[in-house]
Formats: C-alpha cells, sequence, structure tokens
C-alpha cells in the first residue's frame, strides 16, 4: 500500500503562495488550475472538508488531513466571481455553495443544486456581502425535490413547529407511515451576522458571535478568541485557558443533559426529562454563581476571560461533580433498563459510517457512527494537550448510540472539570491584546483560524483584522451545517412519528447555521 | 425505576416557591390591558412560543421554566402546540425579515382575547442584531406587543414573576 499523499505536501506542490500572518495554520492563495487540481485530488483522497466562505471576489476552502493531523486553507481569487464547484467531490460544500451564492451573488460552476439557500426573497437587498449589493428582486416560489410514486403524499412542518423550538421548514414524502424523503428547508433566523460583524470592534463582534448558537456562546466565545488570537500571536495567560476550559466543559454538560432529557421525552419517558432537567439546571445554577451567568455569555473574550472562579466556586463545582456522578449513574441505568425506551431508540435513525466520513460530520453525530474526531484532541488547544480524556465512539449510528455518546461524555466532562479546578494555575484573567497605535500599524492586522469542540461538535472560525484591529472578515461555521444533511438520510424509511426522536437525537442549531 | 421514583417520594418535591410577582410587568399590562378586549379565563393561560429568530439562549431558559424546580404547570401557565389554543404569545428574538410573515400568520391564528409577550433583550430592542438588512425589527415593528421581559436571556425567574403579573391581570378582568 503506498502512504496517502498529505495534504500540506499536495498544496505546496500546486505552487500557490503562502500567506503572511495568518496562523496557526497555512493559508495559500492558489489559480483556478490548481484549485481544479485540488478538487480532482478531493476525489481520490480522504482529506475533509473543514469550511467553504467567500469574501468579496475570494473564496476559501479549509481542509483537514487526519492522517497527519494537517490544517491548511486554500483561496481562488475570482474577481468575476466565477469558481469551481466543490460539491461534486464534497456533497458538504452544497449548501455552503448556496449560500456563498446568496450572500455575496458569486457562482459555484458546476453546482447541481443551484436553489438559493438563506435568500428567501425578503430581504431589503440582494447580495448583502457583496461589493454593490443588487435590488431585491422577484424570486420564484421555493421548488421542493419531486418525489413520484403511487401512494405518496407531503406532509409540510414548520417554520414555526409545535414545541419550544428554533423555526424550519421540513417537507416530508411519506408513504403511509414511512418517509419516502425529508427535505429541509433552513435560513429562517437568518440575522446576518456576518455583515454586522464586518468593521466592528473585537469586543463588539465577540458579543455577536457569543449570540450565534446560544446554547454554544461559550465554545463561540472560546473559537473567536482563539482565532484573534492566532491572528494576533497572542497568548492569554495560562489562568485564562483553564477557566475558558473550565467553561466550555460546564456547557457541554448541560447541554448533553438536557439533550438526553429532551429525546427520551420525546419517546414519551417524560421521567428521563425531569430526572435531566433537574440536573441540568443544577449546573447552570453553578455556572451562575461561579461566573455570574447561567449560559456564561460574554465570559470568554479574545485576551483571556472576564471571570475569575474564586474558592468558594471551586468547592461548589467539586460538590457539583460528586453530586452529578451518581446522578449520571442513575440517568444510565433508568435508560438502560427501560426495554419500552430502548425499543424506540435502537435501530432508530440510523446514519452510516460512510455518509459521516462523506459529510465531514463531527460531534455526537459523527462519532455515533465512529467518526472518532474532537478538535479538543486534535489539532488540539489549549487547556486540553494537560489532559488524558475518553472520546467515545460507537458503530451503530442509531439514536440509541447518540444518546450512549451523550452520557459517556458527561462522565468524561465531569472528570476533566474535576481535573481542572484541581490543577487550576494561579495567574492573571486578561492580557491586552496588541493594539493597533494608528493608521497602518500592523501590530493589529492578521488572519487566523480556530477549531473548538462544542458540545455538538467542531465550530470553526475564521477571522481577518485590519490594520485597526477591525474586524474585516469573520466566518462562523456551525457543526451543524454538515449534521443537517444527514438528518434527511437519518429519517428514510423510517416512520414519521420518529422524526422528533431522530431530530432530538440530532439537536443541530437553526440559528448557528442560518447565520 | 423504582429506586428512583421511591427516592423521590422520600426527598419530597424539589420545587421552588414562587419569586414574586414583577411590578414592572404589572405597571406595563395595566397601561397595556384596557386595550385587550378583557375576558375571565379562569386562572390559567395557555402560551404558544414562537421563536422568530431567536440565537436559541431564550429558548433554553423557556424550557428551564418546565423543569420540577420551577414547574410552570402549577400555576396553570401551560404551553401548547397550536396558536389557536393559546392566550398568550411568547416571542422570543428580533424578528428575522425571513420569519415575519410566520409570526403575522400565527398572531392571526390566536384568537382574541390574545397577549404578546415580547421576551429576550432582542424581542425588545433588536438586541445585537439590531439594524441588520435581515431583521425586520423589534417584535413590537411586527405586532402589537402588551408585555416586554428584558434579558439576555431573560432567567427562568424573571420569565416566571413577569408571566405571574400576567396570569394576575389576565384573570382579574
Ligand atoms: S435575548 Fe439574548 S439569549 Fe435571547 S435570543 Fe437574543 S441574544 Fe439570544
Amino acid at each position: 500500500m503506498t502512504s496517502p499523499l498529505s495534504l500540506l505536501h499536495f498544496l505546496n506542490g500546486l505552487g500557490g503562495e503562502a500567506v503572511e500572518r495568518h496562523g496557526p495554520w497555512p493559508r495559500l492563495v492558489v489559480d483556478e488550475a490548481a484549485w481544479k487540481a485540488l478538487i480532482g485530488q478531493l476525489a481520490v483522497s480522504r482529506w475533509s472538508l473543514l469550511g467553504l466562505w467567500a469574501e468579496q471576489g475570494v473564496v476559501h476552502m479549509a481542509l483537514r488531513d487526519a492522517e497527519g493531523d494537517e490544517f491548511a486553507v486554500a483561496s481562488l481569487p475570482c474577481p468575476d466571481g466565477r469558481f469551481p464547484s466543490v460539491s461534486g467531490v464534497r456533497p458538504s460544500a452544497q449548501r455552503l455553495e448556496r449560500a456563498i451564492q446568496d450572500l455575496y451573488g458569486m457562482t459555484a460552476v458546476g453546482l447541481a443544486d443551484g436553489r438559493p439557500w438563506l435568500d428567501h426573497g425578503r430581504w431589503p437587498l440582494r447580495h448583502p456581502l457583496a461589493a454593490s449589493p443588487g435590488e431585491p428582486g422577484q424570486m420564484p416560489p421555493y421548488e421542493f425535490l419531486p418525489v413520484l410514486g403511487e401512494g405518496l403524499h407531503q406532509i409540510p412542518v414548520g417554520p414555526v413547529h409545535a414545541g419550544i423550538i428554533e423555526p424550519g421548514h421540513f417537507r416530508f414524502h411519506a408513504n403511509g407511515e414511512a418517509v419516502a424523503r425529508l427535505e429541509e428547508r433552513l435560513g429562517y433566523v437568518h440575522k446576518g451576522v456576518e455583515k454586522l460583524m464586518e468593521g466592528r470592534s473585537v469586543a463588539e463582534a465577540g458579543r455577536i458571535i457569543a449570540r450565534l448558537s446560544g446554547d454554544s456562546t461559550v465554545a463561540y466565545g472560546f473559537a473567536f478568541a482563539l482565532a484573534v488570537e492566532a491572528a494576533l500571536r497572542h497568548d492569554p495567560p495560562p489562568r485564562a485557558i483553564w477557566l475558558r476550559g473550565l467553561m466550555a466543559e460546564l456547557e457541554r454538560i448541560a447541554n448533553h443533559l438536557g439533550d438526553i432529557g429532551a429525546i427520551c421525552n420525546d419517546a414519551s419517558f417524560a421521567v428521563m426529562l425531569a430526572l435531566c432537567g433537574a440536573l441540568r439546571e443544577r449546573v447552570l445554577r453553578a455556572a451562575d454563581q461561579c461566573f455570574g451567568h447561567r449560559l456564561m455569555m460574554d465570559r470568554v473574550v479574545p485576551g483571556g476571560v472576564t471571570h475569575d472562579l474564586n474558592p468558594e466556586g471551586a468547592a461548589l463545582l467539586r460538590s457539583l461533580v460528586s453530586e452529578l456522578r451518581p446522578a449520571l449513574a442513575d440517568v444510565v441505568h433508568l435508560y438502560d433498563e427501560e426495554n419500552s425506551l430502548l425499543d424506540r431508540t435502537m435501530g432508530t435513525g440510523i446514519v452510516s459510517g460512510t455518509l459521516v466520513h462523506r459529510f465531514g460530520a463531527g460531534g455526537i453525530v459523527g462519532r455515533a457512527s465512529n467518526r472518532d474526531i474532537d478538535a479538543r484532541r486534535t489539532p488540539c488547544y489549549a487547556p486540553y494537550g494537560f489532559f488524558d480524556f475518553d472520546v467515545p465512539t460507537s458503530f451503530a449510528g442509531d439514536v440509541n448510540a447518540r444518546v450512549w455518546m451523550r452520557m459517556r461524555e458527561v462522565a468524561s466532562s465531569l472528570d476533566l472539570i474535576e481535573a481542572m479546578v484541581r490543577d487550576m494555575p494561579s495567574g492573571d484573567l486578561m492580557s491586552d491584546l496588541p493594539a493597533a497605535v494608528g493608521e497602518g500599524m500592523p501590530a493589529a492586522a492578521g488572519e487566523g483560524m480556530a477549531l473548538v469542540e462544542g458540545f455538538r461538535g467542531e465550530i470553526l472560525v475564521w477571522v481577518r483584522l485590519d490594520a485597526d484591529g477591525r474586524i474585516a472578515r469573520c466566518h462562523p461555521r456551525d457543526p451543524s451545517w454538515f449534521q443537517w444533511p444527514l438528518l434527511e438520510a437519518a429519517i428514510k424509511d423510517n416512520i414519521v412519528a420518529d422524526f422528533p426522536l431522530c431530530n432530538k437525537s440530532f439537536n443541530c442549531s437553526y440559528s448557528g447555521h442560518d447565520l | 425505576m423504582w429506586k428512583l421514583l421511591a427516592t423521590t417520594l422520600l426527598n419530597g418535591p424539589r420545587t421552588e416557591p414562587p419569586p414574586p410577582v414583577s411590578t414592572d410587568a404589572l405597571l406595563e399590562l395595566a397601561a397595556s390591558v384596557n386595550r385587550a378586549a378583557r375576558a375571565r379565563l379562569g386562572r390559567s393561560l395557555s402560551i404558544r412560543q414562537v421563536d422568530a429568530g431567536s440565537c436559541n439562549g431564550c429558548e433554553l431558559e423557556i424550557h428551564a421554566l418546565g423543569n420540577v424546580f420551577h414547574d410552570l404547570e402549577r400555576f396553570g401557565l401551560r404551553f401548547v402546540a397550536s396558536p389557536r389554543h393559546a392566550d398568550v404569545l411568547l416571542v422570543t428574538g428580533p424578528v428575522t425579515a425571513n420569519m415575519r410573515e410566520a409570526l403575522l400568520r400565527t398572531w392571526n391564528a390566536t384568537p382574541e382575547p390574545k397577549w404578546v409577550v415580547a421576551s429576550g433583550d432582542c424581542a425588545c430592542t433588536g438586541g445585537v442584531f439590531a439594524g441588520s438588512y435581515a431583521v425586520a425589527g423589534r417584535v413590537e415593528d411586527v405586532i402589537p406587543v402588551d408585555l416586554h421581559i428584558p434579558g439576555c436571556p431573560p432567567s427562568p425567574r424573571d420569565l416566571l414573576s413577569a408571566l405571574l403579573a400576567l396570569l394576575q391581570v389576565a384573570s382579574s378582568g
């Protein structure tokens, strides 16, 4: 067997030009021939697509080579607004390219599905991020994919759903009870965050990105901070780094507990919702007492963190861990001994390992189908390098596996919290970012990228700071981008009534995806 | 399961006493409620939550209203699936351009008398999203609002004390 070609080796051979001040991974500007060669190589390589986003006249593609733990960005200048589509070799690129077309008015040449995605024809302008946005045009009605066959009927659901959840539209084609196809239509909560961040100070943009997906506010704050710090080659103080890790694990536990309860509740097992809801509340209250906000919003900022953990807080977290460990054992026991519940979750909503790899889906959804990646381990970021922790995976890919991943991750995060509280270094919470002293001072400029493991999966944030230290461009890529399409696959041939269960077991973000 | 049920029985309920009724909310409602056709609803209100563009943080805390600590339903407040069954629309988020029509339709589908609560900074002012091309505005730019609950997100206790004020006003008509 020949050893596979490494990503960086291949990229360097394309004759691209490496961009200075892009951290921590290389970014290469390539020409169209090289971009096409890269697409050709993607067809035969196992590199995964981490992100695809645009700027005026440029399109960027972030890639990972899992074999060698290599990460890189390839950028194609396309002054005429046309770039060769990547979606033929990476289907996960399809919706990202549709979004680029909507936001920038660029054209992904060869994109099979050219329907608009985020633009529903209701904005006061078209191509809001383009150099000169267009007039709002008449948009033809959105055409769902046709399904032909005897006895098929359509069930439209949403955007306003029956529960307390975010809005989106699901179009089911069903044959009796069985789902022949689910098609998602998203974009309802598009708030234009990328445009809003442009030209803002780092602090202002941080408050916006912390509200991209409220359930992952710590993870987004963390990723944004790492990206800005990478752009400025800045190291925050050690204590701040540990506090970030601590908040990130509290957020993970709170969300997983909420999800375990909600999934079981969607299988009509309400007692689990009551049990997990109480445990989640304990975590949020501890977060509130330690850091002054139940969701810990705006606590992780570029340069450090805003709140310290005092000795009472540390004691509180220790007792939280010792309370949650036996409680988690109760949850596991309750789940695992209830046959009528397992009957609903086992074998339901299966996602194959092949699909998960093709779409580069991470997080719970990826790991439950044996895609063994976790940004905390690779590329790894502080403070996680200091700890050994369990990253569970499964082969099954069903709702049951996704419940189990969450239960095991809670256990692993409890260990992490205990260790972080025990070994936390002392010192400052913040260090000043290099500031722009005047017009064109390069200290404040740069480009940075970060991958952070939120409870849902890998969050990518890419940022460019201008010479004044303001945001020239910031692109956050929610893990949901690569998980939503798999939900369509998971529900196929299942019964309509199991959709809430499948959907909850994914728990993708609408707001994070819709930008 | 039995062990869990037994422990729960022995330890008693964890439900906490309610927070005081929000005076700010009472004041705001005193002004707005004359406008609404007041009707005796008994001591109960059905709430339909509508996310008109939130970041989902507000939803997390609204969910927490149902947990055993807050136990919303003991007050006769409950969440319903259809706007046609609702007395109250609890709206979160700045209203995005893409959700504006859905919000209007939901409001139109809710029978009179109805109350609209704008919950969270985004719903009240647009929050950090105000001014975006993709945001149609605050909730009250789209439908009439009776009560504002500030906060990002409002905590379950903030939500509860405001909703209790609404319950008090609505059931004294
Ligand atoms: S008020 Fe805060 S938590 Fe609520 S939707 Fe707005 S940003 Fe999110």
